[in-house]
C-alpha cells in the first residue's frame, strides 16, 4: 500500500494488466448532469475545468485591456483615453493577469486535473477544501469587480505605499480581493502537498514521481510559505486605509520601504509560483515528444526545489534604487545571479533530452520549443537586470517590462498552452485541429517577438514604464510593438476557434494519443469519475520509453476494482493483500 | 488496521478516495500542520514589523509597554496554557473512547477561551477610554514619544488578529461538542478533535510569544 512504504519491499501484490477503455460512453463529464451538480462537485477534474473557464475569462479581459494600452501608445500624445484612465487600465491589466490568471493558471487548472491522475489517486486529499478554494477565488474576483466599478485602482499591481494609502478610487476592495484570493492559492498548495505525500499509488516512489509533480510540489511549497506574507501585507495596507495605522506611512512615522520589503517577499517568490509549474509541463512534453527518457531526472526535480528556495532570498533586487544599503544591494544581486544556475540546469537537461530523440513536432512540442527560446531570452535579460550597475540604468524602463513579459508570457503562458494542448484530449476526450494549432503557435511566436523585442531597445534607450506620453523618438518602436500585439490577438482568435470547434465537433480522442508512458494516459479519455477503475501499480519511471506499454498498465488484480463505497470493503482490500502476501 | 473484529469496526467516516483510516488520519493531520506553517508566516509579518520598529525606537517600546497591565496579561497566559492542557485531555479522552470526558474537557476549554476574551475586552475598553486607539485615531497624551501610535498600531494588530483566532477556535470547539454529542467520535475516528487541538496549541503558542514581547519589556 502507498501508505505502508516501509514494508512495501517485503509485501507482494498480485497485479494484472488493465488496458484503458477506449471511447468510453460514461465519463466524468456526463456521469452527473445539471448546473447544480457542477457547482457542488468535489471532483478535482471538474473543479479544474471550472478554474479553466474562469481564468480564460480573466485572460480575455486582461488581454483586451492590453490591446487598449497598446492602442493608446500608438501616438506620443493622447490617442483616445485620458492619463487617469490609462493608469487604471495598466493597473488592472497587471493585477488581473497576475493574480487572476497567472497564479492559478497551471496549478489550479492543469494541476488540479492532472495531479491526482498522475498519482493514481481517486481525488486530491481534501476535495471539499478544493471546491472551497475555487469559491474563495470567485469571491476574491467579485471584490475586484467591485473595485473596478466603484472608482478603479491606479496604483499599479504592486500597490506601493504611501500612494496606495492616499490615492482615490477603491484600493481597499482591490487589495481585499487579492487578500481573499491568497487563501485560495494557499489551500490549493496545501492540498497538493498532502496529496503528493499521502495518496500515491503502490510503486510511485519519489524517484518515479513525474517531473510535473515535482514542479507542482515546489510551487506548493512557495504558495504556502510566501502567500501568508502577502496576506498580512495587504491586511496592513487595508488597515492603513481604514484606520491609518501608520506602519507604512511616513507621515505617521512609518516606512514605505518596509512595505516594499513585505510585498516583494511574497511577490518575488510569486513569479516562481507562476513559472515553476510551467517547468514541470515542459519536462513532460519534451520527453513525450522526443520519445526518450528525460535526461537528468534528479537534476530537473531538485532544481525546481532549488529555485523555490533561492526565490525566497532575492526579493531585495526590486529595491536596488529604493535606498537599500549598498551591502544589501550586493548580497541581493549575487543571490539573484544564483537563480540562473538551477534554471540553466533545466534548460540544458531539456536540450539533452531532445538530443538524438525522435522528435515529433506536434502542437504541444511546438509550444515547448517556443517556451525554450523565449524563456531563455527572458532569463538572460533577468540576469542583466540583476547586475547592480546595469539596473540603475534600466530600472523602471520598458526593458523591465519586456523582460517580465518574456518570462511570464513567453515562458509561463507558452508552457500553459503546451500543457493545455498536451492534456486537452485527456480533459475533453476530443482532438483539436493540429494544423490550426501549429498555425496559431507560429503566429503567436511572431507576434510576441514583434511586441516585446522593440521594448528591450526602447527601454535601453530610456523609455520609462507606465508612462502615458513619450517623446517622438520612440514612436516607431511603439507602433511596431502595437502591431505585434494585434498579430498576437489574431493568434488567440484562431486558438479560440479551433479549441471551440474541437469541443463541439472534434474527433474523439483515443486514451493515449501521444503514446506517453505517464500514468494519466493509462486512464480513459475523458477519464471516469474516479479516474481509474483499478488501483494502478507502477513499476517503471514515467519516461521509460524503452519499455513496453504493457508494463505501464498494471493494477492490483482484485475483483472489486479498487472501489470501496462502504468502509467494510476497504478492509477487504487490505485483507486480500495480506492473504496474497 | 487489520484488527480481528473487522465487522465491529466503525468506518462510516472513511471517505471513498482514501484507502484506509490511517491514510485519512495522516493526510488530515499533515494538512493541519501545513496550515499552521502558513499561520506562523502570517503572524511572522507582524513580528517582523515589531522587530523593525523596536530597533528604530527602543525607548518607545519601554515607555508604551508600561501602559499594558502585566498582571492581566499574566492571568491570560495562565488561562490559555490551561486551556491547552484541557484540549490535550479532550484528545486523550477521545482516544480512550470516553465521549463524556471529551465533551467535559471541550466545555472547560471553551470556558477558558471565553475568560481570555473577556479579560481582553476589559483591557481594550480601558485603553479606548483613555484615547489609546489604533492609528490615526490615537489621542492619548500620557506617553512622551511622538511615535507612540505606531506601538499601539502593532499592539492592536497582533492582539486583534490573535483574538480573532481565539474566536475561531471557540467556534470550532462548539462544533466539536455538537458532533461529539451526536456520537460521531470514537477511538477509531477523532481526527477533527486532534487537528482542532493542534490549532489551539498554535493559538496558545502565539500568545506565549506576544505576552513577553508586549507586556514584559518595561
Amino acid at each position: 500500500m502507498a501508505t505502508n512504504e516501509a514494508t512495501s519491499n517485503v509485501k507482494r501484490i498480485q497485479v494484472r494488466r488493465f488496458k484503458p477503455e477506449e471511447y468510453p460512453e460514461k465519463h466524468y463529464l456526463n456521469e452527473e448532469k445539471g448546473v447544480w451538480a457542477w457547482m457542488t462537485t468535489v471532483d478535482h477534474k471538474k473543479i479544474g475545468l471550472m478554474y479553466l473557464a474562469s481564468i480564460t475569462f480573466f485572460f480575455f479581459v486582461a488581454g483586451v485591456l492590453a490591446i487598449l494600452l497598446r492602442t493608446e501608445l500608438l501616438t506620443p500624445a493622447r490617442s483616445f483615453m485620458d492619463a487617469d484612465v490609462y493608469n487604471q487600465v495598466f493597473t488592472l491589466h497587471g493585477a488581473i493577469m497576475i493574480f487572476f490568471f497567472l497564479i492559478p493558471s497551471v496549478p489550479a487548472v492543469l494541476g488540479n486535473f492532472i495531479l491526482p491522475m498522475q498519482l493514481g489517486a481517486k481525488d486530491v486529499a481534501f476535495p471539499r477544501l478544493n471546491l472551497a478554494s475555487y469559491y474563495i477565488y470567485v469571491i476574491g474576483a467579485l471584490f475586484t469587480l467591485v473595485a473596478i466599478f466603484t472608482g478603479g485602482v491606479d496604483t499599479g499591481w504592486t500597490f506601493y505605499t504611501p500612494y496606495s494609502a492616499t490615492t482615490g478610487g477603491n484600493v481597499m476592495a482591490m487589495t481585499f480581493g487579492v487578500f481573499i484570493l491568497g487563501f485560495s492559492s494557499i489551500l490549493t498548495g496545501l492540498n497538493f502537498i498532502v496529496t503528493i505525500h499521502k495518496m500515491r499509488s503502490p510503486g510511485i516512489t519519489w524517484n518515479r514521481l513525474p517531473l510535473n509533480l515535482w514542479g507542482l510540489y515546489a510551487t506548493s511549497i512557495i504558495q504556502i510559505l510566501a502567500t501568508p506574507v502577502l496576506a498580512i501585507t495587504l491586511l496592513l495596507l487595508t488597515m492603513e486605509r481604514l484606520l491609518g495605522i501608520g506602519i507604512f506611512d511616513p507621515a505617521l512615522g512609518g516606512d514605505p520601504v518596509l512595505y516594499q520589503h513585505f510585498f516583494w517577499f511574497y511577490s518575488h517568490p510569486a513569479v516562481y509560483i507562476m513559472i515553476v509549474p510551467g517547468f514541470g509541463i515542459i519536462s513532460e512534453v519534451i520527453s513525450t515528444f522526443s520519445r526518450k527518457v528525460i535526461f537528468g531526472y534528479w537534476a530537473i526535480a531538485l532544481s525546481s526545489l532549488a529555485i523555490a528556495f533561492i526565490g525566497f532570498l532575492v526579493w531585495g533586487h526590486h529595491m536596488f534604487t529604493a535606498g537599500q544599503s549598498s551591502l544589501a544591494n550586493m548580497v541581493f544581486s549575487f543571490l539573484t545571479f544564483l537563480v540562473g544556475i538551477p534554471t540553466g540546469i533545466k534548460i540544458f537537461n531539456w536540450l539533452a533530452t531532445m538530443y538524438r530523440g525522435s522528435i515529433d513536432l506536434k502542437a504541444p512540442m511546438l509550444y515547448a520549443l517556443v517556451f525554450l527560446f523565449l524563456f531563455t531570452i527572458g532569463g538572460f535579460t533577468g540576469i542583466m537586470l540583476g547586475a547592480l550597475s546595469v539596473d540603475i540604468h534600466l530600472h523602471d524602463t520598458y526593458y523591465v517590462v519586456a523582460h517580465f513579459h518574456y518570462v511570464m508570457m513567453g515562458g509561463m503562458v507558452m508552457a500553459f498552452f503546451a500543457g493545455l494542448h498536451y492534456w486537452w484530449p485527456k480533459m475533453f476526450g476530443k482532438m483539436y485541429s493540429e494544423f490550426w494549432a501549429r498555425i496559431a503557435c507560429a503566429i503567436l511566436f511572431v507576434g510576441f517577438n514583434m511586441t516585446f523585442l522593440p521594448q528591450f531597445v526602447m527601454g535601453a534607450q530610456g523609455m520609462p514604464r507606465r508612462y502615458f506620453n513619450y517623446i517622438d523618438q520612440f514612436q516607431s518602436f511603439h507602433v511596431f510593438s502595437t502591431i505585434g500585439a494585434y498579430v498576437m490577438s489574431v493568434a488567440f482568435l484562431i486558438m479560440a476557434g479551433y479549441l471551440l470547434h474541437s469541443l463541439l465537433k472534434g474527433k474523439r480522442a483515443p486514451s493515449n494519443p501521444w503514446g506517453s508512458r505517464a500514468l494519466e494516459w493509462q486512464a480513459a479519455s475523458p477519464p471516469p469519475l474516479h479516474n481509474f477503475h483499478h488501483v494502478p501499480v507502477i513499476i517503471n519511471g514515467p519516461y521509460d520509453y524503452h519499455k513496453p506499454m504493457s508494463e505501464f498498465q498494471l493494477g492490483i488484480a482484485a475483483s472489486h476494482n479498487g472501489h470501496h463505497h462502504h468502509g467494510d470493503e476497504a478492509v477487504k482490500v487490505e485483507k486480500s493483500e495480506k492473504e496474497q502476501a | 488496521m487489520a484488527q480481528p473484529s473487522v465487522t465491529e469496526e466503525r468506518l462510516e467516516h472513511l471517505k471513498h478516495y482514501f484507502i484506509d483510516s490511517d491514510q485519512q488520519f495522516e493526510a488530515s493531520k499533515m494538512g493541519m500542520w501545513i496550515f499552521l506553517v502558513t499561520e506562523i508566516l502570517f503572524f511572522g509579518g507582524l513580528f517582523l514589523a515589531y522587530i523593525v520598529y523596536r530597533t528604530w525606537y527602543p525607548e518607545l517600546y519601554l515607555l508604551a509597554s508600561e501602559e499594558l497591565h502585566t498582571f492581566w496579561g499574566a492571568v491570560n497566559t495562565v488561562v490559555l496554557i490551561g486551556s491547552s492542557l484541557t484540549v490535550a485531555m479532550a484528545i486523550r479522552s477521545a482516544q480512550l473512547n470516553q465521549i463524556k470526558g471529551l465533551i467535559i474537557n471541550l466545555y472547560i476549554t471553551i470556558g477558558l477561551a471565553c475568560v481570555f476574551m473577556v479579560i481582553k475586552y476589559f483591557e481594550y475598553s480601558e485603553k479606548f477610554a483613555k484615547g489609546i486607539l489604533p492609528g490615526a485615531h490615537y489621542s492619548y497624551e500620557g506617553i512622551a514619544h511622538e511615535k507612540a501610535n505606531i506601538f499601539f498600531s502593532i499592539y492592536y494588530m497582533m492582539t486583534g488578529l490573535h483574538g480573532i483566532h481565539v474566536l475561531v477556535g471557540i467556534g470550532l470547539m462548539v462544533w466539536l461538542v455538537f458532533k461529539a454529542k451526536k456520537k460521531v467520535f470514537h477511538s477509531g475516528y477523532y481526527t477533527p478533535v486532534e487537528i482542532t487541538g493542534l490549532y489551539w496549541h498554535l493559538v496558545d503558542i502565539i500568545w506565549i510569544f506576544l505576552f513577553p514581547l508586549l507586556y514584559l519589556i518595561d
